[in-house]
């Protein structure tokens, strides 16, 4: 047994004696912070996307994988709220990492950075899977993906001084070109204000409150417990007295619900690309709010 | 002004009469008195009316003045406890996240759960039967974890028995967060990281009970008193290895752990894992766990019919071989998913096995012992709509070979130990379960056990598990 034991010692401290890699290693917890960290860092990261747009990052695993990826992250940025909660902590814990604990540079919440919206006065799970903390999905609204690139810019100088600058430059361009194409969006947008529609899951919140759409209805019939017959026979006799213009779903939903309101009450149903890697045109953060535009300016016509 | 009215009334009816003059004197004094009487009458009970009303209306006064006090009071109240919770909040921000788990089953056995047994193994004197009969609560779980410090976590999790009012610490650990290079250190009590279920709470577990091989081996669920370091890989392919030194306070170690310093348990483990494209996930790990029980006990009827207790002492080593593969559409577990679960056990035995240790029966006599045993189980469950899964499990143990020293010289006979008689005890189990949420499960499971040599079980269990409070993370 003793000779077993010390093979183990000798594995490990052969393991440690391993290089580390060069550039910044960033793990993101979304396909949107992924896309982001892409735009500031260029060739100066490396940067992992933990889940894909076909997943609900509230229901996923803390898999062998994610934790090796944990494990050599330098930077770790998720939306947060609790919208991670049932495999970050995991991750966290399992890694052995110091550098992406929570309180260190290499840990970033999105949602803490800007104002959120829809947080509940109540918290109990009879209302469904809700977060006390707000909604985390904050990335819909691109004035705060604004925000949360000048303090990811910060961050990754502060990470990697020496390449400090070639961050700044890149955060002063993405700033510039982003700045122009909100008000692009504003402007392209602008037919949609006060139209209404029914989500599947209130992940849209905050692009509906930027612009100034209305939601009045959601296919969950609380947030996280999936669609009921009863629900949406409610919501098919709603829709008979006060019709929304759009039923929008994300890529991560299953789309019969959206199809069976749509068929009841002919109106059109439209899947958003949500996240970076939605749809084919969402193929960076710019196509994301191209694509998300033009898809509800095409159904609401 | 009533009262008026009804004595002129009746004034006026006495003077109307008609009456004879003979008789007019005595009739009209008679009428006098009639009506004196009347008139009094009615005044006490006038008077009787005021005075109830007089004292309705002062009630009426008191109870308007009391529901107005009641209503300020009412008002100082809310006060309070506005400010109250405004205090407790600042205090409770650092609590830790708490949860509870309850679980409730009906279960339905042919076999009378108080004489089961795995024949061809060693009892190992834990719960691994298969509960009672008819409606029971079960182990209620509770749980606090939160971190420390900004150098470690902690965890408790206790579970009390409903019958004999018990507290036990299933789990019990601080774990570090502050290390690099991929290390972290366990220390307290928790749940061995030998095996792959081993570590899963059993809550999470994708039937109502443990595998046969982890009752045989693991003695249900291992959770000894030790230390746990883990090193995980810098590699994009998941690879850890670790160690675990315990007290051995459980089986296969003695019970209650020897009376010793040191370490009475030592474990190695590694785990291998990744995905294959974004719809597999998979784990492979190997796990070995060497102790040395000294008058380990285990309770058996001899060939005279005799309660007998035997011990061993000696060395035991276990090896685990242990796989998960898991599938859903595109990593999105939300419709459809398939888990894909097993264990290879195998374990070797050798040292002295003393036979009646209490001379209760043919008297004390030790002889050697040795075994060579193995178990295996293979599990599919498989989510084919949003809330529903349906699972399937095969457990298999092999009692492989065993050399009795006091049977072999003739001392005794295989008689005496007729728990050890070679027998490959085997199950079936079914079971579909709804989950209208994260935090609430409801299950049917059918199992057909041959734990018992000759015997058949038919067990069916009806159970509901649920968590409240904080979200807990599940691993892999």
């Amino acid at each position: 047994m003793k000779n077993v034991f010390k093979v183990f010692f000798a594995m490990v401290l052969s393991a440690l004696a391993l290089p580390a890699a060069a550039a910044l290693n960033v793990f993101a917890c979304e396909p949107e912070w992924a896309a982001l960290a892409g735009e500031l860092g260029g060739d100066k990261v490396s940067v992992y996307a933990a889940t894909t747009a076909l997943q609900d990052a509230h229901h996923i695993e803390a898999r062998p994988s994610l934790i090796a990826r944990a494990r050599s992250a330098d930077l770790l940025i998720c939306s947060g709220s609790e919208l991670e909660i049932g495999w970050v902590p995991l991750l966290l814990t399992q890694a052995g990492n110091n550098r992406i604990q929570p309180g260190s540079p290499g840990y970033l919440e999105a949602s803490q950075l800007v104002e959120r919206i829809e947080i509940p006065k109540v918290v109990d799970r009879s209302l469904g899977d809700i977060h006390p903390a707000g909604n985390p999905h904050v990335h819909t609204d691109p004035r705060n993906i604004a925000r949360v690139a000048e303090v990811l810019a910060q961050r990754l100088a502060q990470l990697d001084p020496a390449d400090a600058e070639v961050f700044r430059s890149r955060a002063e361009s993405f700033k510039a070109r982003w700045q122009a194409a909100i008000v692009r969006w504003e402007k392209d947008g602008a037919r949609l204000k006060g139209v209404p529609v029914v989500v599947f899951h209130k992940d849209m919140s905050y692009f509906i409150r930027w612009m100034g759409m209305s939601e009045v209805g959601s296919l969950e019939p609380k947030p996280g417990i999936p669609p009921t017959p009863a629900h949406l026979a409610e919501l098919v006799e709603q829709m008979k007295r006060a019709p929304a213009k759009v039923i929008v779903y994300s890529p991560y939903n299953d789309a019969k619900a959206a199809q069976f309101l749509s068929e009841r009450t002919g109106i059109p149903v439209a899947m958003m690309p949500f996240t970076v890697g939605g749809t084919a045109r969402a193929k960076d953060l710019f196509g994301l709010f191209d694509d998300t535009i033009e898809r509800l300016l095409a159904a609401v016509k | 002004m009533h009262r008026k009215t009804l004595c002129a009334m009746a004034l006026a009816v006495a003077w109307s009469a008609p009456l004879s003059v003979r008789a007019q004197d005595a009739e009209l004094t008679k009428i006098r008195d009639e009506i004196r009487q009347m008139k009094e009458a009615y005044e006490k009970r006038i008077e009787a009316l005021e005075k109830r009303l007089q004292e309705t209306e002062a009630k009426a006064g008191k109870a308007a003045d009391s529901a107005e006090q009641a209503q300020s009071t009412a008002v100082a109240a809310s006060q309070a406890a506005v400010q109250a919770s405004s205090r407790p909040s600042a205090e409770n921000a650092m609590n830790p996240g708490i949860s509870a788990i309850l679980n409730g089953v009906y279960s339905n056995l042919k076999q009378d759960p108080n004489t089961y047994r795995i024949n061809g193994f060693v009892p190992t004197m834990g719960e691994v039967g298969p509960g009672k009969r008819g409606l029971s609560l079960g182990e209620s779980e509770l749980g606090f974890s939160a971190n420390i410090d900004h150098l470690f976590r902690g965890n408790l999790i206790a579970s009390i028995s409903p019958d004999d009012s018990s507290i036990d610490i299933e789990e019990g650990y601080i774990q570090t967060l502050a290390l690099s290079n991929g290390f972290t250190v366990k220390a307290g009590r928790f749940f061995s990281a030998v095996g792959y279920q081993n570590q899963v709470h059993a809550h999470a577990w994708d039937f109502t009970d443990a595998p046969l091989a982890m009752k045989a081996f693991l003695g249900n669920q291992l959770n000894d008193d030790g230390i746990q370091v883990k090193w995980v890989a810098p590699t994009d392919l998941y690879f850890d290895v670790g160690m675990e030194l315990g007290r051995g306070r459980a089986f296969p170690a003695t019970s209650g752990g020897g009376n010793k310093n040191g370490f009475g348990s030592g474990s190695l483990f590694t785990h291998l894992g990744g995905d294959i494209g974004s719809s597999l996930a998979w784990q492979a790990g190997l796990s070995y766990l060497a102790t040395s029980p000294q008058n380990r006990t285990y309770a058996d009827l001899d060939s005279t019919g005799t309660p007998v207790t035997d011990s061993f002492s000696g060395d035991s080593r276990l090896w685990v071989m242990d796989g998960v593969l898991k599938w859903s559409p595109n990593g999105n577990p939300t419709t459809n998913n398939f888990k894909l679960q097993g264990e290879y056990f195998r374990r070797n035995e050798n040292g002295t096995l003393a036979y009646d240790t209490q001379a209760a029966s043919l008297g004390t006599q030790t002889g050697s012992y040795r075994s060579r045993q193995s178990g295996w189980y293979l599990q599919g469950v498989y989510q084919f709509a949003p809330m529903w899964r349906v699972g399937y499990r095969y457990d298999r143990l092999d009692a492989g070979t065993t050399g009795i020293g006091l049977v072999n010289t003739g001392a005794l006979t295989a008689a005496d130990f007729p728990i050890l008689g070679g027998y490959n005890p085997t199950r079936n189990t079914w079971m579909v379960d709804w989950s209208p949420s994260e935090f609430s499960r409801i299950r049917l499971q059918f199992a057909r056990d041959y734990s018992r040599m000759g015997l058949t079980d038919n067990q069916i269990f009806l159970q509901y598990i649920v968590s409240m409070g904080a979200h807990g993370a599940h691993q892999f």
